[in-house]
Parts: structure tokens; C-alpha cells; sequence
């Protein structure tokens, strides 16, 4: 493999119902400095049916190019015609840095193009760099269950491939008067050839109105002690018109569901608050919510780690605070902010 | 039909010790388990097999004591466990081991051609959810990630129909088999292992094979070599600043938060109405 052949910095543009997925605009933002750091150009792959009109998208972005390939067959995602698609390409234009997002597609898709490509892939990345010298990748990822991160190399490989976590990277604002240039591909697919059929796609509407989207977060920790003292958050987050979520050891507690579990094996967050109350902070929670706008802690321990990354912080006990914060905002008048929502 | 799940033995991450002076992993802190997705997927081989008939194999790479997470997938229901243990496969990232995997289950196909081969979605320790579909990809067998229900097998047809979690919903599949499936948790609950699997469990003894067991195997995808990536470095989190702490009586605190939320109105889409 003579590695100088392979060149630019690649990103697969993921969209599902003609609309692009948030993290792969994320990481046409982090694909933007690797290319410049590198002095390359940054494409978008763009693949589905049709899907064209979403490429000056992928330009105003930051991508220089954009490959595409429009065809009835990649109507759905599916990993035999999207790979074929990728492999098509890849071997075509060589790319040296291929990054997806960590979504269930995008890692599915990753994993298969990889093993045809023979070559690395880091999984659920949340920090990206490249040494321009050796023109080396390092994708970064927690490692033993989130305690340390583990920085991942592929020196022989190209290329260098990884998946990414929705919502750790940076989109870049939108400019539409940037320049790029659309380059169109075909490939010959066949329903008939499919070993698999997708005969039906229920969007789950729920979880995006909830926590993923939500504006204002307030989430509890083990701290509150039990479920009843726990329902004041819940009151907290009426009055405030917020979302209610968790640390693991409140699902473990059964005090919410899953599904509203907030860090590294949960939901990850980037509301413009997020209230932690009485949580301590660990680092498997705090990946999964350190970029949110302002973040306000609420914790009787001052050494509790959550005032490291918290904008705000009170030390003092929750169960004393939260039913006067309650007050206060059901004092403020609507029009002044009473309801803080995220419609 | 003919099954195979994969199993991993997998150090309990909910209770792993770090040291932090050398950033490695205190071992004697972790008990070794069954991936936690794993026993999923043996479950839900279990649960497909009562309604077709037929034999579920379990395979595992990994080093001799990974025989207890074959025994613990017998007690789940499993017929029987292959563990592949070699020097050959130590080291290897998930490019090498589903290829090891894949060279495995030829061998297994041999004796007994596989309609199907269910992963966990990803293993708690490498949390990379890669080998799965690496795996499909050298059988050539179309793979179905992040299953959530098989609703039907069809042995006639020789299809499946599968509910996966997509990036945006969920979807209806349906496969040719031979597939490929990966499983996510809540596929099914795990039931308690009836007494006479978990007699057998105790004596159960896993075919071992080494890498002279298995056939057309190319050395230099195996293991360390076989392997792209490397870890570069290990390092703890740069630790954040933290920002501003309210001062004063709880009464004042509380006060002093309300004053800054209602500056920072522009960060909230303010609604008059419910
Ligand atoms: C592999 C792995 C994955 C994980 N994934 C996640 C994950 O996705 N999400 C997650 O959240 N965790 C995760 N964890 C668990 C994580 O390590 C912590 O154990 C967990 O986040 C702690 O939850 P907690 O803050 O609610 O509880 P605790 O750590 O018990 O903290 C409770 C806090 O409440 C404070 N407190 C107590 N009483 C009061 C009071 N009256 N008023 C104010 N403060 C009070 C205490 O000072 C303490 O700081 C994971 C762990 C591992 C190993
Ligand atoms: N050493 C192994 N032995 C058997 N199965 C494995 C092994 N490593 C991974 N797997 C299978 O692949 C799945 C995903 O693992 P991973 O890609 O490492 O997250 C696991 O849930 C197992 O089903």
C-alpha cells in the first residue's frame, strides 16, 4: 500500500428522509481543520435518492467537494448498497482520513467498509487530531468503560477511518457563499440483488422531542435520595417547561427509565441549561452533557467534580434549594421569561 | 437451523479500577463476565430455536478461562461452545478478530452449514460494536445491526423478519439467510436457566481449537499483526476549570442564579403559552 497515493479528508454525509443528520455537519466542521491543518481538501459523500439538492448543503458546510451518487436502490439505508457505493468511491479517489458519525448507520456502515478496505476503524471518537508530520489521524475515545481515553493510531492503513459521537464536534455556520464543487457518480444496484428488504421505517418521534432536543434540562442524581424527594425536579422542570433526565445510578435506582439516562452509555446533551442536581459529576456523565451551553450544579459536597465543568454552582442541599428555586420562577411573570420552553 | 452466537469474555466495566499512575487497568479489580449483550443474543437464539427446532453453537476467542462464558451460555441454552485460544490471536483489534471469528465458523460450518450468526451489539470492554458486522462481511452474509425483535423466521422461504433501531426509528427488515444479526439489550429479558442446562453447564467441557485447527488461514491477519490500529497513548481527561460558585445563604444563592437566568434570557426561546 503506498500511503502518499491517498489524499483529502473525507466525511460520510448521513441523511435519512432527504434531511442530513446533525453530526455529519459536525463533522464537516472537525474535517475542516484536519484538512487545513493537512493542506488537503474536505468532501462530503453523499448518497441516497434524491438527494442531489442537498449537496450545496454539504458545500455551505465547509466541504470543497461533494460525491454523489443518487439512485432509487439507496432510497433506505441499507449496509449491502451503501457500502458498495463507498467502496466504489474510496478505491476511485483514495482518500487518506474517512470519518462517519456514531449513529446506528453510520457505525453499521463503517464497520463493513473497513473490512473490505482492510484497513482501521476507531469507534464512538470524541476527540479528533492529526499530527501534520507524519500525517497520522488520532482519534481519541473513552476507554475501560470511559475512565481514561485511549488515543488510536493506524500507521499502515489507509484509510485511516473513524466513527464519531453526535454532538462532541462543532458545525461550522453556514456560508453560503462558499465555493465547491459537485461531483456525480453512478453505480449499477439491482433491487433483485438486495438480500435485504426495508419494508417499513416508524420514526421515533418521541425521543427527538425530548431529551436530544431539549433546550432546558434538569437532571437528578442519586443524591436526591429517593423517588418521591426526585419528583421535585419534576416540578422544577414544569415550572420551567424543561425535560427531565438522569445519571446511571437513578435508572439503576428505577427511578426513570432508560431512556432518559444522560452520559456515556445514555443520551448525550447540549441544551442551552442543564441543571445537575445532587450529581456528583462522574466522568461517564459529564461526556455525556459537558457541552451544554451553562451548566448549574447544585451539590451539598463542594468537592463534588460537577463544579469543575459547572458555569454556575451552589453547595447547599437540594432538597432545600430546588423548592425555592420552584417559588421564585413561578413568581416571574410569563411574558418575562416564566416559562423557559424549548418548543 | 443451525445458530451461532458469538460470546466475549469481558472484565465488568461497572466496577473496573483504574490506577492512576500508570493509566492501566487494575484486572484483580474486575471479575470476568459474559458480555452483557451476549447473553442477550444466546437468549434470543434460545427463544428462535424453540420455535424452529435445530442447534445453537457458541463461539469465543479468547484465553483458556474463556471456557466460563461458554458454560455460562449452556446454562442459557446453548448445545454446545467452541473457544478458539492461541498466542496467534492475542492482540488483535476488530479487523483481526472477525477475521479469526469468520475462519472459526467455516470450521463450524463444516460440520453443520449456519443459517444465521447473532453478535451482541457491542462488547462492554472495546465498546466498538465492529466485529459483528466484519464478521458478515467476510462470510459474505448480509448483516442486521442493533436488532431489537426477530418477529419471524421463515425456514421455507429461508428469510427472517427483523426490527432493527435505526439512526432515526426503527425499522422493519427482512433478511435472506444465512444473516448476520447484532442485538441490542432489550430484545428479551434473560429467564433463569432451567436445573438441567445448568447440569450440563457444569460439566460441559468447549471444543478448543488452536490456529493449526482451522484452515486457509493467512498468519498475518491474525492477532497483533493482523491488526491496523494501535492504541497511541493513554491519558486522563484535560480536567475543566469550572466556572463561577454562588456565594451566601441558600435564601441568597437562589436569589443571585434567578438574576443571572433572567439576564441570559437570550439563550432561552421564551413561550407565553402552553
Ligand atoms: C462503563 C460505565 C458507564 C457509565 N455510564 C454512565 C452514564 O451514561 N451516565 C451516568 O450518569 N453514569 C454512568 N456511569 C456511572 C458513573 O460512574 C457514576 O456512578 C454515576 O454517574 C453517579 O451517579 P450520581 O451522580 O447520581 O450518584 P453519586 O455519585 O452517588 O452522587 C450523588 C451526589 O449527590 C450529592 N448529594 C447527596 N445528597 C444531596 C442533597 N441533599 N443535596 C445536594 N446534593 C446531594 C452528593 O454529594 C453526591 O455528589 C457509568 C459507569 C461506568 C463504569
Ligand atoms: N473475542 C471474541 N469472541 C467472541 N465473540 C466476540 C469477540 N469479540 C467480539 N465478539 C462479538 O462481537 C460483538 C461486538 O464486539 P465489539 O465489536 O468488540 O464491540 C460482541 O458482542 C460479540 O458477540
Amino acid at each position: 500500500m503506498k500511503l502518499e497515493e491517498y489524499q483529502g479528508v473525507w466525511v460520510f454525509i448521513e441523511q435519512n428522509d432527504r434531511v442530513i443528520e446533525g453530526v455529519s455537519l459536525e463533522l464537516l466542521g472537525a474535517g475542516r481543520k484536519l484538512a487545513d491543518k493537512l493542506n488537503v481538501s474536505l468532501a462530503g459523500v453523499l448518497l441516497g435518492e434524491g438527494i442531489k439538492p442537498l449537496a450545496s448543503e454539504v458545500i455551505t458546510g465547509g466541504a470543497d467537494e461533494v460525491y454523489v451518487i443518487d439512485h432509487p436502490v439507496l432510497k433506505d439505508y441499507r449496509t449491502e448498497s451503501y457500502m458498495k457505493c463507498i467502496m466504489l468511491l474510496a478505491e476511485k479517489y483514495k482518500p487518506e482520513i474517512f470519518l462517519y458519525g456514531a449513529t446506528p448507520n453510520g457505525k453499521d456502515l463503517a464497520s463493513a467498509v473497513a473490512t473490505d478496505l482492510n484497513t482501521g476503524l476507531t469507534a464512538d471518537t470524541t476527540m479528533l487530531d492529526v499530527d501534520v508530520d507524519n500525517r497520522l489521524l488520532e482519534a481519541s475515545r473513552p476507554a475501560f468503560g470511559g475512565n481514561i481515553m485511549a488515543t488510536i493510531l493506524c500507521k499502515k492503513h489507509r484509510p485511516q477511518m473513524a466513527t464519531v459521537r453526535p454532538k462532541v464536534m462543532k458545525a461550522l455556520e453556514p456560508d453560503t457563499a462558499r465555493a465547491g464543487k459537485i461531483i456525480e457518480e453512478t453505480i449499477s444496484l439491482a433491487e433483485e440483488d438486495m438480500r435485504t428488504k426495508v419494508f417499513q421505517i416508524v420514526k421515533d418521534v418521541t425521543k427527538k422531542a425530548s431529551l436530544a432536543e431539549a433546550h432546558v434540562i434538569v437532571c437528578g442524581g442519586k443524591g436526591m435520595g429517593d423517588l418521591q424527594n426526585f419528583g421535585l425536579l419534576y416540578e422544577l422542570a414544569e415550572t420551567i417547561g424543561a425535560s427531565v433526565g438522569g445519571t446511571r445510578d437513578v435508572v439503576e435506582a428505577g427511578w426513570l427509565p432508560h431512556h432518559l439516562q444522560i452520559g456515556q452509555t445514555g443520551e448525550t446533551v447540549t441544551p442551552k441549561i442543564y441543571f445537575a442536581v445532587a450529581v456528583s459529576g462522574a466522568i461517564q456523565h459529564v461526556v455525556g452533557m459537558k457541552n451544554s451551553e451553562i451548566i448549574i450544579a447544585i451539590n451539598k459536597d463542594p468537592n463534588a467534580p460537577i463544579f469543575d465543568v459547572a458555569t454556575y454552582g451552589i453547595v447547599g442541599d437540594a432538597m432545600e434549594i430546588i423548592p425555592k428555586l420552584i417559588e421564585e420562577f413561578k413568581q416571574v411573570p410569563i411574558n418575562q421569561g416564566g416559562e423557559i420552553s424549548y418548543a | 437451523m443451525h445458530i451461532v452466537v458469538c460470546v466475549k469474555q469481558v472484565p465488568d466495566t461497572k466496577i473496573i479500577k483504574i490506577n492512576p499512575k500508570t493509566n492501566t487497568l487494575d484486572r484483580r479489580s474486575a471479575p470476568a463476565i459474559l458480555n452483557p449483550y451476549d447473553a442477550h443474543a444466546v437468549q434470543e437464539a434460545v427463544k428462535i430455536i424453540e420455535k424452529t427446532g435445530g442447534t445453537i453453537s457458541v463461539l469465543s476467542m479468547g484465553p483458556p478461562q474463556a471456557t466460563a462464558v461458554i458454560k455460562k451460555s449452556i446454562e442459557i441454552g446453548a448445545d454446545r461452545g467452541y473457544l478458539i485460544s492461541d498466542r496467534a490471536f492475542a492482540g488483535a483489534d476488530t479487523l483481526a478478530t472477525s477475521y479469526a471469528l469468520s475462519k472459526a465458523l467455516e470450521r463450524i460450518g463444516k460440520d453443520l452449514p449456519v443459517d444465521m450468526v447473532i453478535c451482541g451489539k457491542h462488547a462492554i470492554d472495546g465498546d466498538t460494536g465492529q466485529v459483528g458486522p466484519g464478521i458478515a462481511r467476510r462470510m459474505d452474509i448480509p448483516p442486521v445491526t442493533n436488532v431489537i425483535e426477530v418477529t419471524e423466521v421463515n425456514e421455507q422461504e429461508k428469510t427472517v423478519l427483523i426490527k432493527r433501531k435505526s439512526t432515526n426509528g426503527n425499522e422493519l427488515i427482512q433478511a435472506d439467510l444465512p444473516c448476520l444479526l447484532t442485538v441490542e439489550k432489550e430484545i428479551n429479558n434473560i429467564e433463569y436457566s432451567p436445573l438441567p442446562n445448568m447440569i450440563k453447564a457444569v460439566r460441559y467441557e468447549p471444543v478448543i481449537w488452536t490456529v493449526a485447527d482451522l484452515e486457509n488461514v493467512e498468519c498475518t491477519q491474525l492477532g497483533l499483526k493482523g491488526s491496523p490500529t494501535i492504541v497511541g497513548k493513554m491519558f486522563t481527561p484535560p480536567k475543566p476549570e469550572g466556572g463561577k460558585r454562588l456565594e451566601g445563604s441558600s435564601d441568597e444563592q437562589v436569589k443571585q442564579l434567578m438574576g443571572i437566568l433572567m439576564e441570559k434570557k437570550e439563550l432561552l426561546t421564551l413561550q407565553s403559552s402552553k
